[in-house]
């Protein structure tokens, strides 16, 4: 049997993140961090676009998994709140299945209390999950711009709401603090040190999922369909629940990125969440990446922070235009992404 | 013996335009039947109407005597009736394997056939053997040339396993000399696999060959429906659908 390479490489960065942990300078170990969680939502954007979808709409459940992971329980309220208000008997489905919701957000939340680490990560893929299922079921019916603005509308409708939500901090969104992980409870100088570990773990466990995903009979039709949905169909495979499926999979990635992310943070607030312009960075970071291998978008994501951090130190004013210098060069020289530079002659027979 | 495939009063009108009407024909099992008519005449639409990508106006679709009438192409394909394009539709990012990869694990997903039939990357294997795609194999299928693309397409369609083939236009885009040579490999690898043919043809020499029973449209009706030759000769279907060929026959008879 062929080794897997993927697998190799993933482990070998798994181990040396793991080991080179503690000594890292602080600096440091946020910017992993902050390409760890970006690097996730970036392999469900991956996913989608392998499928011929971009989504410019990310945002929103990189998003729903922050503010889970911050407010669980303020979450439950609201939404039991809003099944209540539904008091008539013809609302009975919807309040079930909110209420099914909830649930599950109770659950997941009740072995180790809202402010658990394992806590926030799980409830954050759990909401990004549930709203995706049901948006799918209307998204998975467009294609090309109008996937993308419709994703996008979407988000700029949660980054609507939030603002005018004071429960929810509104503009100014919430503060939170790891207190514990696995129900152990951690010190604030031990938080830190758990959430960077988790982050390289998860980040691990999420790209190992996908590689297996992308590389089973489902994962394969991704490309399929984004070649000919017109064959796929022809030969008897159903497009749209695929790509149903693949939207799930990356609101998830997304829901676990944003839920890292705000336990790294440990802010959250609409702007860098749900507006368009945090869509508009995982979408550069995608193209940046390329779609050809699962550890893509954390390289993507590492140049991606490494050019902002840089130029917003030594060109603060003009950073966004170093940005974009780098799009220009990378669409120009390596069109399929950065991951290109490591495929050699593949497909040469 | 009940027919594989049936169409009972089936009429499809877009607006004013009657692509379809009145048909009512019965396709034996193991048969080979070519679907002939000029352009416009309906043979398409008779393909698209037993697929389920058009919905019939009236009518019914029988498949072994289970009424198919208005379901999608993927349940219709699910079920056993798979068809190739007159336009080669394909994987073009990926290679000639992976395409039929693609195809044997639907029809495996699907049917649940695969414990059965052994492994998928062998029926890929024989998909390729049979269809004399070996130098083919790892290339890209964008990158083929037209002759090899129209094989690969059917031999897609012969991945879902089905007991109905439905062929749109074969060696359309095919050089005249490789046209038999294409034939007589498709034909060979569908009579390996017992599967019923019907194929829309305009070239009237690859007809009389491969056929048992021949359909001639026009019109959006079934002017004549028998063996080859006797519908190849009939004088409708002389004067709608080869007409100008044998004018050309006469005239260059006449001359000498």
């Amino acid at each position: 049997m062929k080794r897997d390479r993927t697998l190799l490489v993933l482990i070998s960065a798994l181990v040396v993140l793991l080991a080179i942990g503690p000594i890292l300078p602080q600096w440091a170990v946020s910017f992993v961090s902050v390409v760890l969680y970006l690097g996730i939502v970036v392999l469900g954007m991956a996913l989608l676009m392998r499928t011929g979808l971009v989504s410019f709409g990310q945002g929103l459940y990189y998003c729903l998994g922050a503010y889970a992971a911050g407010a669980t329980p303020e979450l439950i309220e609201l939404v039991d709140g809003f099944a209540r208000g539904l008091s008539q008997p013809h609302w009975a489905p919807v309040r079930l299945v909110l209420n099914a919701f909830t649930g599950a957000l109770k659950l997941v939340q009740t072995p180790f209390g809202p402010s658990d680490l394992l806590t926030m990560v799980m409830a954050g893929a759990l909401l990004a999950v549930v709203v995706a299922a049901v948006l799918g079921l209307l998204l998975a019916r467009y294609r090309g711009i109008f996937f993308a603005m419709l994703s996008l509308a979407f988000s700029m409708i949660l980054y609507g709401l939030l603002v005018r939500t004071s429960e929810l901090g509104s503009t100014d969104g919430f503060g939170l603090s790891v207190k514990s992980f696995a129900g152990i409870a951690l010190s604030t100088h031990w938080a830190r040190d758990a959430i960077y570990a988790f982050s390289a773990v998860t980040a691990f466990a999420c790209a190992i999922a996908l590689h297996r995903y992308l590389n089973s009979y489902r994962g394969r039709l991704a490309s399929a369909i984004r070649d000919n949905e017109l064959r796929v169909e022809y030969m008897g495979a159903s497009v749209r629940s695929l790509i149903h499926l693949n939207y799930v999979i990356s609101a998830a990635l997304a829901g676990i990125g944003g839920a890292l992310m705000a336990a790294t943070i440990g802010h959250v607030d609409p702007e860098t969440t749900a507006n368009w312009t945090t869509s508009g960075d995982f979408v550069f970071i995608t193209i940046l990446s390329g779609t050809g291998n699962v550890a893509a978008p954390f390289l993507g994501a590492g140049i991606f922070e490494a050019v902002r951090t840089f130029a917003l130190e030594y060109v603060p004013n003009t950073w966004q235009m170093t940005l974009g210098i780098t799009m220009l060069l990378v669409i120009m020289f390596l069109p399929d992404g950065l991951w290109s530079m490591f495929v050699r002659r593949r497909r040469s027979a | 013996m009940t027919a594989v495939l049936e169409a009972r009063d089936l009429n499809k009108s877009f607006g004013a335009v009657t692509a379809a009407a009145q048909i009512n024909v019965q396709i034996e099992q193991d048969s080979v039947v070519g679907l002939i008519g000029s352009n416009g005449a309906g043979k398409t639409t008779f393909i698209n109407l037993v697929t389920g990508y058009l919905t019939p106006t009236s009518g019914r679709v029988l498949y072994l005597g289970r009424e198919i009438t208005g379901l999608n192409p993927r349940r219709i394909t699910q079920l056993g009736i798979c068809r190739s394009f007159q336009i080669p539709q394909l994987f073009n990012s990926l290679s000639v394997s992976e395409n039929l990869a693609v195809g044997v694990g639907i029809a495996a997903r699907s049917t649940r056939r695969d414990a059965s039939d052994g492994g998928q990357p062998a029926q890929v294997e024989q998909l390729i053997e049979r269809f004399n795609l070996r130098g083919y194999a790892g290339q890209l299928a964008g990158q083929l040339p037209e002759g090899v693309r129209k094989l690969l397409d059917i031999a897609m369609a012969v991945a879902g396993r089905p007991k109905v083939l439905l062929l749109d236009e074969p060696t359309s885009g095919v050089s005249a000399e490789e046209k038999f040579r294409l034939m007589d490999m498709v034909m060979g690898a569908l009579t390996a696999e017992g599967v019923t043919v019907l194929f829309v043809e305009h070239d009237m020499e690859i007809v009389g060959r491969y056929t048992h029973r021949v359909l001639a449209f026009y019109e959006g009706r079934i002017i004549a429906d028998g063996d080859p030759a006797t519908v190849l000769n009939d004088g409708e279907v002389r004067r709608y659908v080869i007409g100008m060929q044998n004018q050309h026959k006469e005239a260059a008879g006449a001359a000498h």
